[in-house]
């Protein structure tokens, strides 16, 4: 069962990421199976905490005592059977309704017709890449709505982990291994979430974006991708500069240079809504902040600050905001 | 070997007309069981203190969305250091130091069987802890980079490799701690071989409190579990100074095997930090029901139970890591089989305030705080073991209310119960009723405003371990909350820490046996002279002060 509240109209409202409301399976399937688990142990909470607390109250030594002692009850093995009993009983079909959701949930393989996307973590962005249809983003996944994306989770560095509360359960990046999840979108609209296991000083700003798209939507979105970078009328200066100095040494923009692969891929960095794994919104002023002092943004950054004059962060920044 | 090497008045305060420098000496050569105990918990009270610090600091820098007040690197640090401090500087000693002191006393003996290791255990952990503190200052070294750890409390690889943990700082974490682990596993060998060998005469395993019953299943845990963290921590010093690969994921070392390492430690610690808890539970409600300990037997059942599944959980820290079905099902199952001889513990403590007398002093007030919070961690724990809702609370702020609420809700509230209820035998002097309920309530409601919110911070996807996070997530009113607790906590912790004040100033005498209580320590004065009884002791239940109180019912017609 979904959520019925539906993602919003407005596409870049940021909605609380809940898991609670979910609009993808897995999502849907663990918030079932949570509410059962969340059901169970209110129930074991209430009988337990009611027998608590009315012992206290019922047995509380009055001020009229008497000094005697109460009589002294040294145990029950009738009590004790029945309290270890009930609960074998409870757990044998906790464990039963567990195993089957397990097997349900985890997928080895991608099922027929999925979406193929490989996700790799970075200290402290996400490299995204779509191997079918041949180009590479950060920090933003787009996913058509209805159909399975069958995810493989790298790690390039250090451990992290994938979590959208509202789409799927987390699942680690780990060095040397690959992971994968399945998510199958059931409304569009946009969700949050980030890293979830801690990757060192900027673990804070390893913010994710998933854009849930109609079909056609995201098609036309992943062939604007994979289209190589424009050059915009005036800013062939900015770009030159671009391409000769070390920013190409990490960032590829395709059709300029391609080399680079510590950064995030910027060939259409304008269609991605923030910067810096969502440290900051994606706009001039903060591009041009960004490029001067990374850490000013995001203390700890990878990126060095490259002491470029004010006029040619100017150049710089006017380029980047120009690859839409 | 001799059981007391210092002569004379064996109080507090050292012989009579000691000179300070004096009592010092006395103190740091001693090999008295109830010093040295006392030194483990005052020690471990101090780190509480440094450690609480650490954690009002966090909650200040968390209080509001885009907060500046630490930068993100002072912040993980200080997450790193709160979670290091309080589990191996604060749980481990304290637990030690209790039982140190207890053992022999509630077991009719003189000393702990090994009094010489018994100090060089105490020496090792502080030294431990002084190391790892060290780095504040010192790990800036010839690298300058880093001062103290960052890498969390367990250490994660690749995360603590050389590549990415680049000065010093991650080797004080894993030398404090390899250090003051030696000092745990000899305290456990020695509370094993006291609790065998030491016993006085009538006094069965059958007959052991249960308090000593539970430390020595907890003594039996730590050589269990403490040995593979030391082995995983001298492995990754390989890694980092000698250019071993066993973590190294570039070099094609295994990232998870750390953690399968660590957590084969690591959750059997958290049943060695929880136990000593329920010992002291066990020792204080049946006093203060005026009642026997329900179903004696079954505790102890129950407890070795708990000691056997610990070591077969690790990997449920684990479920998002990619295992197979077959072990998520298998670690998520076993988990749940946890919650059965807790539960019976859980039913027995209830079981026996059933028809008793309840008297509300400050260290019932602790315990019965302890029983409903640890109802709550307990079945919050059920809801992390199934594996699927795992996927979405693990290593978020749910998380992080559950094992407050273990640690917290359930031993920090033993441990202030049996700091209340043990103080007038340790010391002679009763501490204020007054003081104590005003530390048992603020610190309830501190607690309850901090830790019961940070559940629902988890359930709205906030992630631990982050030094900021923005405004429009709608986690900063429950953020806001969480920290407001903090205040109260440290109000209730300041009362604490009066009202031993008061208790010296304005002494009060307690007497042999001010709680009217049935086991062995009680029989001797307070404090107890260091030979700690005249002639030794001979029980024939496990109730040997009831047995005096009562000769017409004795404790053995019905064992």
């Amino acid at each position: 069962m979904l959520g019925a509240a539906g993602l919003a109209a407005a596409e870049t409202a940021v909605r609380t990421p809940a898991f609670f409301e979910p609009v993808a399976e897995p999502a849907g399937m663990i918030l079932d199976y949570g509410s059962l688990l969340v059901a169970t142990c209110l129930g074991i909470f209430i009988v337990v905490m009611g027998l608590l607390i009315f012992t206290i109250i019922r047995f509380r030594a009055s001020s009229a005592d008497d000094g005697l002692e109460p009589p002294q009850v040294y145990g029950s093995d009738q009590l004790e059977l029945a309290w270890t009993i009930v609960p074998v009983l409870l757990v044998v079909v906790l464990g039963l309704v567990t195993a089957g959701r397990i097997v349900a949930i985890q997928r080895d393989t991608a099922p027929e017709g999925s979406l193929s996307v490989r996700v790799v973590g970075h200290q402290w962005w996400w490299e995204l890449e779509y191997p079918g249809y041949g180009f590479t983003t950060a920090n933003e996944l787009h996913l058509p709505v209805d159909r399975t994306a069958f995810l493989e989770l790298e790690s390039q560095d250090v451990i992290h982990s994938f979590w959208l509360p509202q789409l799927s359960g987390k699942t680690d990046l780990i060095p040397n291994r690959r992971n994968v999840l399945w998510i199958e979108p059931k409304e569009t609209g946009m969700v949050v979430g980030q890293c979830a296991e801690y990757c060192g000083t900027q673990h804070a700003h390893m913010l994710l974006r998933v854009f849930v798209h109609e079909p056609d939507e995201f098609e036309r979105w992943a062939q604007e991708q994979q289209r190589q970078a424009r050059t915009a009328p005036g800013v062939e200066e900015g770009r030159a500069l671009f391409a000769r100095t070390a920013c190409v040494n990490c960032h590829t923009v395709r059709g300029v240079s391609e080399i680079g692969r510590f950064g995030p891929d910027l060939t259409h960095l304008m269609s991605r809504t923030t910067l810096a794994a969502g440290a900051a919104t994606n706009d001039r002023a903060n591009l041009v902040d960004w490029i001067t002092d990374p850490n000013h943004i995001k203390p700890g950054a990878r990126m060095p600050a490259m002491k470029l004059s004010e006029r040619e962060i100017g150049l710089v920044a006017g380029y980047l905001a120009s690859l839409d | 070997m001799s059981a007391s090497s210092t002569p004379g008045n064996p109080s507090l305060t050292g012989g009579a007309g000691a000179t300070f420098a004096g009592s010092i000496h006395e103190w740091v050569t001693t090999v008295d069981h109830k010093r040295l105990g006392l030194l483990y918990i005052g020690s471990g009270l101090l780190f509480f203190l440094i450690g609480g610090v650490e954690a009002a600091l966090m909650r200040a820098q968390l209080a509001m969305p885009g907060n500046e007040l630490l930068e993100p690197q002072e912040f993980n640090r200080l997450f790193t250091m709160h979670g290091t401090t309080m589990v191996f500087l604060v749980g481990m000693p304290i637990i030690t130091g209790f039982g140190n002191y207890l053992i022999p006393l509630m077991i009719g003996a003189r000393d702990m069987a090994f009094p010489r290791l018994n100090a060089w255990g105490f020496w090792m952990f502080l030294f431990g802890g002084l190391v790892l503190y060290m780095s504040y200052f010192a790990s800036m070294g010839l690298y300058g980079a880093g001062t103290a750890p960052d890498v969390g409390w367990f250490a994660y690889a690749p995360l603590s490799g050389r590549a990415f943990s680049r000065g010093n700082a991650t080797d004080y974490w894993v030398l404090g701690i390899m250090i003051s682990g030696f000092g745990s596993i000899s305290g456990a060998v020695n509370m094993i071989a006291t609790t065998i060998t030491m016993r006085c005469r009538g006094m069965t395993m059958g007959r052991l409190p249960l308090f000593v019953w539970m430390m020595l299943v907890v003594s039996f845990l730590i050589l269990l579990a403490l040995p593979v963290l030391t082995a995983a921590q001298v492995m990754l010093l390989f890694d980092r100074f000698l250019g071993a690969h066993f973590f190294d994921t570039q070099a094609g070392g295994d990232a998870v095997l750390w953690q399968h390492f660590f957590w084969f430690f690591g959750h059997p610690e958290v049943y060695i930090l929880m136990i000593p808890g329920f010992a002291y539970a066990s020792e204080i409600i049946p006093v203060f029901s005026r009642k026997v300990i329900f179903g004696y037997s079954f505790m102890v059942a129950a407890t070795i139970a708990i000691g056997l599944v610990a070591v077969g959980v690790w990997a449920h820290h684990m479920f998002t890591v990619g295992m197979g079905r077959g072990l998520n099902i298998w670690f998520a199952v076993i988990t749940m089989v946890v919650g059965i001889p807790t539960g019976i513990k859980l039913f027995n403590w209830i079981a026996t305030m059933y028809g008793g007398k309840i008297q509300m002093k400050t260290p019932m007030l602790f315990c019965i705080g302890f029983l409903g919070q640890f109802l709550v961690a307990g079945l919050s724990g059920i809801l992390l073991s199934g594996a699927p809702l795992n996927w979405q609370l693990s290593d978020s702020y749910f998380v992080v209310a559950h094992f407050h609420f273990v640690l917290i809700g359930g031993l920090l509230f033993t441990i202030f119960a049996a700091l209340y209820y043990w103080f007038p035998k340790v010391t002679g002097l009763m501490l204020s009723e007054k003081l104590g309920r005003w530390h048992f309530w603020l610190f309830f409601v501190g607690f309850h405003v901090t830790f019961t919110t940070m559940h629902v911070q988890g359930i709205l996807g906030m992630p631990r371990r982050i030094y900021t996070y923005p405004g429009d997530r709608g986690w900063a009113i429950w953020n806001f909350i969480s920290s407001a607790g903090v205040v109260f906590q440290m109000a209730g912790v300041l009362c604490f820490l009066a009202a031993v004040v008061l208790a010296f100033k304005r002494p009060r005498r307690a007497g042999p046996d001010p709680w009217n209580a049935w086991t062995l320590e009680w029989s001797t004065s307070s404090p107890p002279p260091a030979y700690n009884f005249l002639t030794l002791p001979e029980v024939r239940s496990r109730r040997p002060l009831w047995d005096l109180k009562h000769p017409h019912d004795p404790d053995w017609e019905h064992e």
